[in-house]
């Protein structure tokens, strides 16, 4: 059994060694050019070698096959015999994804699918299969040979999944000249909707490339009463009839691929007879068939696992563990120092009893500084999908761009940057798609050919700053404010702040886009962007010069276990507010109060008139003084709204550390947490986005009541 | 192992009260004089009165929230929940700490009494079903009666009016 739980060990290092090396690959990969860097070749090709190594002696015979191929094309062109060309680039690209599915798949303990990879050996015997004019010499062609059996015994090994009936010389043979078609299973996810996909808009794309054939999979539909219309239920089967490159097909489906099961099989012309009557396609088609049957098992685990594994285990740098067992050394030292008193106390010990007790409060702090740098991470984590991102996305939208990362070492708690992940893909695919002109487009408007989009992130306060910027063509404030306007959420004749436009962008459902398309359009996404950013007590800036491009600035607290807190009393009472969401605390006069209807009491706030929320009314506590003057009034922000809150008395500013109300009773409104004091009681933490909130609700109850 | 060991003795299902033949061991408190109890197996610790934070939109049996080494922890104080009069705060007065299924794992909730009592092993035999009338006492949170010498003690199913108490609208009080 302890040789079992060994071995588990050994293989999660294998995984995730290999997941790292795939990273490696592709980053590599994405700065390639014909330029020929010798060491960057080198480090993809060590990276690939690896893989295939360790696969093959943890027995992922399938992994270790392909990646055999996709090293012999890696080996040729770093010996220099083989040109680096943008085709061959894409191709491995493709099989580094290949390689990382299988790979999950291996982890998932789930059987590996070949259909993709079988495909990929295809492109990739037609690229090795092309002679290259310096490759004449006699080493490349011994690489080609050993391509070949590389890939045959590739075929033996996954027999089950390839037609036993076709013989895999002739389908080199063919994949080099008589692609005839592809078969596609394309099994979505259910959330396929919520993405803004349209599986119309991928077959209309899909039969401009040569005659389709779909076949819609409603196996999986619920009957009537518990159909979900907002979810996508459907896989299907697709026949496209046509010499079309593997590439420009996946392309078709790069919206969808990361959430969906997509299965190609390539159609050979020498099999034609046999595609269309029997086995030879019939067999794959079971093997198709048989997976999405499986499609619960399979797609759903996968992606479990994934999210699992992103929260389960934390790779952390030497150095901090390092310093971490320092400290609990100093920590050991300064506890046997102060159980020395308990055993005789002398009065005139007192002063290095305080000595001590001062050492351990020193050492607690660091130690709790410390243990929480662990949890940071640096933002390049999260920073690193996006030039793969961006590669694929500019070719497709037939655009130029370079991106430009810094501050990729700035550090951020792990869940932050786990939730953050999703959002900024959302902002740089908008930049890419809405923001950057086309080159013909950026030449007239006598801007370079190529667009920039810089990722930028650093820290300001207790905060982390990320910009997503682009030189592009910068939101059209008539267009917003038309659109607005048609849409009734804006009155026809008032007059708004540039701000206040262009925060119309977050509204649900708004999208100024002419056309829509499947990158974006819709209007669904700039306001979950936002939403997600708020959850995690964050906000988002626009700011854009029409011409000149757009910044769309992130601001997020650093970590959500700590909180930089302004402690505060009503009555008897302690509470905590976020010190980012406090703009100022001023002492009133009664000058700068004013009613009005009687009820809402407003107070001036330099040239604003800012709602008085009187938080011992709103939570019911007994106050020191119902009088303005008496108290003081916080200026609270959120979600761009300010309101002045009435408080008794100022405390502390402190750090506090978030302690969740949910995990043993339940969530309050108004209150975002709680959390301990030194004294051992518990104080509440206010959430003054949803304060603000509560109290504007309240307010217009009241209002209606009274009418 | 021991028979001496009295979570041994008790039988295996731990938190749910069982009318089936089998015997369960209870503690029992007193609330308003009278002798109320739970499934020992619910209990994890008894604590004394402690400093409690109130919090806003309660119901007014929810005294607030206490800080058990660290987790949040609500406090249910069961003399206001049953409408009992003189709900005094003594020496005697304590938290009972209780471990209840919640939606999301165990959820730990703190529950005010006037005394801890005594633990009572009782055949489910001799708990006999309550009456449909309880008082001020809903029911639906006896699980039954059980006579002790000549007194009477209300067995409670802790886990359903803790999860009420707690999820109860924050609003409605």
């Amino acid at each position: 059994m302890s040789i079992d739980l060994e071995m588990e060990e050994i293989l999660n290092l294998f995984f995730e060694e290999s997941f790292e090396g795939l990273n490696t690959m592709e980053s590599g990969l994405l700065t390639l050019k014909d330029g020929t860097d010798r060491e960057t070749i080198n480090t993809i090709f060590r990276a690939a070698h690896s893989i295939k190594g360790g696969a093959g002696t943890f027995g992922f015979m399938e992994i270790s096959g392909f990646t055999h191929s996709v090293e012999t094309l890696l080996d040729e062109m770093r010996n220099g015999t083989r040109a680096i060309t943008p085709d061959a680039l894409q191709v491995l690209l493709q099989s580094v994804d290949v390689i990382r599915e299988m790979t999950q798949s291996a982890q998932a303990k789930q059987p590996i699918v070949m259909v993709g990879a079988d495909a990929l050996s295809g492109e990739l015997t037609r690229i090795l299969a092309q002679k290259v004019p310096a490759a004449a010499s006699p080493d490349s062609t011994a690489a080609n040979a050993a391509a070949t059996p590389a890939l045959a015994q590739n075929s033996e090994i996954h027999g089950e999944v390839q037609p036993p009936t076709r013989d895999h010389e002739p389908a080199i043979a063919a994949a080099a000249g008589a692609l005839e078609g592809w078969r596609i299973v394309f099994t979505p996810d259910a959330s396929l909707f919520k993405t803004c996909n349209d599986p119309m808009r991928i077959f209309d794309e899909l039969a401009n490339l040569g005659m389709l054939e779909v076949t819609a999979n409603v196996d999986n539909v619920p009957s009537l009463t518990d159909l979900d219309p907002t979810q996508c239920f459907l896989s299907w089967t697709l026949s496209l009839h046509g010499a079309v490159e593997h590439a420009r097909v996946a392309e078709v489906f790069d919206w969808v691929e990361a959430s969906s099961k997509i299965l190609y099989e390539p159609i050979y012309g020498g099999e034609r007879c046999d595609v269309n009557d029997r086995p030879a396609v019939d067999v794959p088609q079971t093997a198709v068939q048989r997976s999405s049957g499986q499609a619960d098992l399979q797609v759903v685990p996968q992606n479990a696992a994934k999210a699992g594994a992103e929260s389960g285990s934390l790779r952390v740098a030497t150095e901090k563990v390092d310093a971490l067992i320092n400290l609990v050394g100093e920590l050991v030292i300064t506890q046997s120092m102060l159980s020395r008193f308990a055993e005789k106390f002398e009065p005139e010990d007192i002063e290095s009893l305080r000595r001590s007790l001062a050492q351990l409060t020193r050492n607690t702090r660091e130690l709790q500084e410390s243990v929480m740098q662990i949890r940071m991470l640096p933002i390049g984590f999260s920073f690193n999908r996006f030039p793969r991102l961006v590669h694929d996305l500019s070719r497709k939208l037939g655009k130029k761009v370079e991106l430009k990362l810094s501050g990729e070492s700035t550090e951020l708690d792990k869940t932050v940057l786990e939730k953050i992940g999703d959002p900024m893909v959302h902002l740089v695919r908008n930049a890419l798609d809405h923001g950057l002109e086309s080159p013909a487009q950026r030449l007239a408007a006598g801007k370079s050919e190529t667009g920039t989009l810089e990722l930028n992130a650093f820290h300001e306060g207790g905060s982390i700053i990320i910009e997503v910027k682009d030189d592009g063509a910068g939101l059209n404030k008539e267009r917003i404010l038309a659109k607005a306007r048609e849409r009734g959420l804006v009155e026809s004749d008032a007059l708004l702040s540039d701000e206040h436009i262009f925060n119309l962008i977050f509204v649900a459902g708004f999208s100024t886009a002419d056309t829509v398309s499947d990158v974006s359009g819709r209007g669904v996404g700039m306001d979950v962007v936002r939403r997600n950013i708020n959850d995690l007590g964050g906000h988002v800036q626009i700011f854009s010069t029409q011409g000149k491009g757009s910044t769309i600035r992130i601001r997020l607290p650093l970590t959500l276990a700590i909180l930089e807190g302004q402690v505060l009393r009503v009555g008897k009472e302690i509470y905590v507010a976020s010190l980012v969401s406090i703009i100022e605390t001023v002492q009133s006069t009664r000058d700068n109060l004013s009613c009005v209807a009687g009820r809402t009491e407003l107070f001036k706030h330099r040239t604003d008139y800012l709602p008085i929320i009187r938080l011992h009314d709103l939570f019911g506590i007994e106050p020191d003084s119902r009088d303005i003057a008496d108290g003081l009034l916080v200026v609270l922000e959120a979600d761009g709204r300010r309101v002045a809150m009435l408080v008794d008395e100022l405390l502390a500013q402190q750090q506090v550390v978030i302690k969740s109300l949910e995990t043993n009773f339940k969530q309050v409104a108004g209150l975002a947490g709680a959390t301990i004091h030194g004294d051992g009681t518990v104080a509440l933490i206010l959430d003054v986005p949803g304060l603000i909130r509560t109290f504007l609700e309240r307010q217009s109850v009241q209002i209606g009541r009274a009418a | 192992m021991s028979t001496h060991d009295p979570i041994a003795a008790a039988v295996p299902d731990p938190s749910k009260p069982t009318l089936d033949g089998t015997t369960n061991q209870y503690l029992s408190f007193f609330l308003g004089g009278e002798e109320y109890a739970t499934n020992i197996l619910s209990v994890q610790e008894i604590k004394g009165w402690d400093t409690v934070t109130r919090v806003p939109y309660s119901p007014d049996y929810i005294l607030g929230v206490i800080n058990l080494r660290g987790s949040i922890v609500p406090v249910v104080d069961l003399r206001v929940r049953f409408a009992l009069p003189n709900a005094v705060f003594d020496a005697a007065t304590v938290i009972i700490v209780v471990h209840v299924a919640g939606t999301r794992g165990d959820r730990i909730v703190g529950i005010v009494v006037d005394a801890v009592s005594d633990v009572y092993t009782l055949a489910s035999e001799n708990i006999k079903p309550p009456p449909d009338v309880m008082g001020a006492v809903d029911h639906l949170f006896v699980v039954g009666l059980a006579s002790m010498d000549d007194k009477l003690v209300i067995i409670l199913d802790i886990e359903r009016l803790v999860t009420s108490s707690v999820q109860g609208d924050s609003k409605a009080a």
